[in-house]
């Protein structure tokens, strides 16, 4: 397909329908509105749902009901919606749901503001809602990475019935770009023998989509399967087919100091490194693409050669806690945010680097 | 001689015992729903949405798939299913703390929106599952865990009418309320739940079925009693009939 100007919230409308979503839940707010609007003329043109729900709360559990009759399904919201939705996501991780959900990240906590901001890194990378378990993340930096990831969260959250998480931030959602729009995907809603509503001649029994188990065992049984499906989709990404996938790496090997950064911070990180590089200082980039599982190997593996680590946020310091974790104590870990709806200059950050190589 | 069976389990409903208390009025409405189903022929396409409550259970007493949602959100599951396989029979089936308390918006929202859904509404005026709480249709009076004064409606408000604020909105086409607490009330309350279903089978329109219901455990009645307690206190608050029939489904079966 040819190239198209897009802004990324309606690239990632457009590649939902290419991905055969045709079911969307959502509730207005911004500064997600384009994909919702985008949605509401589009899906009607491919026989397609538009539902406008009268909350978050009950878009995220529409959600639920169309995922488990076996539909492509997706919500998308911002910040403070995607605190409603917890619950939901919650029930959809117990039952095993396949479905996307868009978080356009703004500035919190509360109301908080409508500027970009990457403060929902905990909420996203540590399950948010209630019980033991895990949505995987995926975090986006261009228009035509909001398309492709898109796309990818679909197959991903199908395969491991596990819902995907888009992460993305105001700046990314605004901006126009241009991209290259995939081929369209087909799908068959009668894929899934496990869906509720499937008719296939092989269906045996009754399907049930539930997230309660009240014996003790049965529920322990059901916290150690779940458990172990996050461990195959975390040797997914750190060994198996998705291992490019899950991160960037730019001018590491011979790094001293290296930028950790995702979204939108990598694209002025990458700025940071080019104009270190130019003053001399070998800085890097490590750019985690997949926040949860976390991409632990490649800070393992810089953690012997680089001497310092520099994580930048769009908030107080959350995705520095992984860092850390993953350096574990090897080599120093610092941290430089903005937050609040600013989004940190090069120059700031070349100040930070500065202080770190050049102490006097 | 052969013998001819006159009587027997709907295809519908499963073969698990009930966990229900004994003289609950939930195992009866279970199986009056069953059976408006296997009367309409649509069991194989049929899925059910089960609350939080008391009958959060409800998908191990029927035979066909079934999703089990969070409190109060069963009519915006409902409506995910609904909306995907528009072929099939959806219905959801809550108490009172469940569709009047936590879930209102959802139930109002899915009504106002003319859902093609039914809904069967189990209102025994207190919250069962939890130990006997206050419910948004406990009556002025009442004694429950959270009321043990009795309800004040100065503090605490006044019963609340779903089938009557239902009946408000355009978009539904059924609002009836039926209870249980004879052999003739039972016969309407089945007629009301097929009827709602069979509007459904239609592809007509939202459909809601209040039960007024029973609860001796945590009423501290007899069955009996509790019949009795429901026909001289409960109906005067939440009237049987039918508050509306857009399409005329009563007059036509």
């Amino acid at each position: 397909m040819a190239k198209v100007l897009m802004k990324g919230n309606e690239a990632i409308g457009e590649a939902a329908v290419l991905a055969g979503c045709r079911y969307y839940f959502g509730y207005p707010i911004t500064p997600q509105s384009e994909l919702p609007a985008y949605l509401a003329k589009r899906l009607p043109e491919v026989d397609g749902v538009f539902v406008q729900a009268e909350s978050e709360v009950a878009a995220i559990n529409m959600v639920y009901g169309s995922g488990s009759a076996g539909a492509r399904v997706m919500t998308s919201s911002s910040s403070p919606g995607i605190s409603l939705k917890q619950e939901g996501i919650s029930y959809i991780a117990g039952a095993e749901v396949p479905c996307l959900i868009v978080n356009v990240m703004r500035g919190g906590p509360g109301l908080g503001n409508i500027a970009p901001a990457q403060s929902d890194y905990w909420q996203s990378t540590r399950g948010g809602g209630h019980g033991d378990y895990r949505t995987i993340v995926l975090a986006p930096n261009s228009v035509q990475e909001m398309a492709d990831m898109t796309i990818t969260g679909f197959d991903l959250s199908d395969r491991f019935r596990n819902p995907v998480l888009l992460l993305s931030d105001g700046v990314l959602g605004q901006m126009m770009e241009p991209v290259n729009l995939p081929e369209p995907h087909d799908y068959n809603i009668n894929s899934k023998k496990w869906a509720l509503g499937y008719r296939g001649s092989d269906k045996n029994e009754r399907n049930l989509c539930s997230s309660i188990f009240l014996d003790n065992d049965e529920l322990e049984e059901h916290n150690w399967h779940l458990y172990q499906k996050y461990q195959v989709i975390t040797d997914l990404f750190s060994k198996g087919e998705y291992k490019d996938f899950a991160v960037e790496e730019h001018l590491c090997d011979d790094a001293e100091i290296i930028l950790v950064g995702y979204g939108i911070i990598s694209r002025i990180l990458k700025t940071v490194v080019e104009k270190c590089r130019k003053r001399g200082i070998k800085a890097g980039l490590v750019r985690p693409k997949v926040l949860w599982p976390f991409p632990t190997a490649v800070f393992e593996r810089l953690a012997k050669t680089a001497s310092q680590f520099l994580v930048v946020e769009m908030s107080c310091g959350q995705m520095v806690e992984d860092v850390k974790l993953s350096v574990d104590g090897k080599k120093p870990v610092f941290f430089f945010g903005r937050t609040g709806g600013t989004v940190p200059s090069d120059f700031e950050i070349l100040n930070e680097v500065d202080k770190l190589v050049r102490p006097d | 001689m052969t013998m001819k069976k006159v009587f027997s389990r709907p295809a519908s409903l499963s073969k698990t015992p009930f966990h229900y208390c004994p003289g609950c009025d939930h195992g009866v409405i279970h199986r009056l729903v069953a059976e408006a189903i296997d009367e309409l022929e649509v069991g194989d396409r049929t899925i059910g949405v089960a609350p939080v409550g008391c009958s959060v259970f409800a998908y191990d007493y029927f035979n066909f798939d079934f999703n089990q949602a969070a409190h109060g959100r069963a009519p915006a599951v409902a409506t995910g299913i609904k909306r995907t396989r528009p072929d099939s029979i959806v219905f959801t089936y809550q108490g009172d703390g469940d569709l009047a308390a936590i879930g209102t918006a959802e139930i109002i929202h899915a009504a106002n929106r003319g859902e093609k859904i039914t809904v069967i509404f189990v209102n025994n005026a207190i919250y069962g599952m939890t130990g006997g709480q206050m419910a948004p249709t406990t009556l002025i009076g009442m004694k429950t865990q959270t009321s043990p004064y009795g309800r004040d409606a100065s503090t605490a408000g006044n019963p609340i009418k779903m089938s009557e604020m239902i009946a408000t909105l355009e978009s539904p086409v059924y609002v009836t309320r039926v209870t249980i607490n004879s052999v003739a009330n039972l016969m309407k309350a089945k007629k009301a739940i097929y009827n709602a279903f069979k509007l459904q089978k239609e592809g007509k329109g939202f459909s809601f079925v209040e039960v007024v219901a029973i609860c001796p455990t945590n009423w501290g009645k007899k069955p009996a009693d509790s019949h009795k307690w429901l026909t001289e206190n409960m109906l005067p608050v939440f009237p049987l009939g039918t508050f509306k029939d857009t399409l005329g489904v009563e007059k036509s079966a």
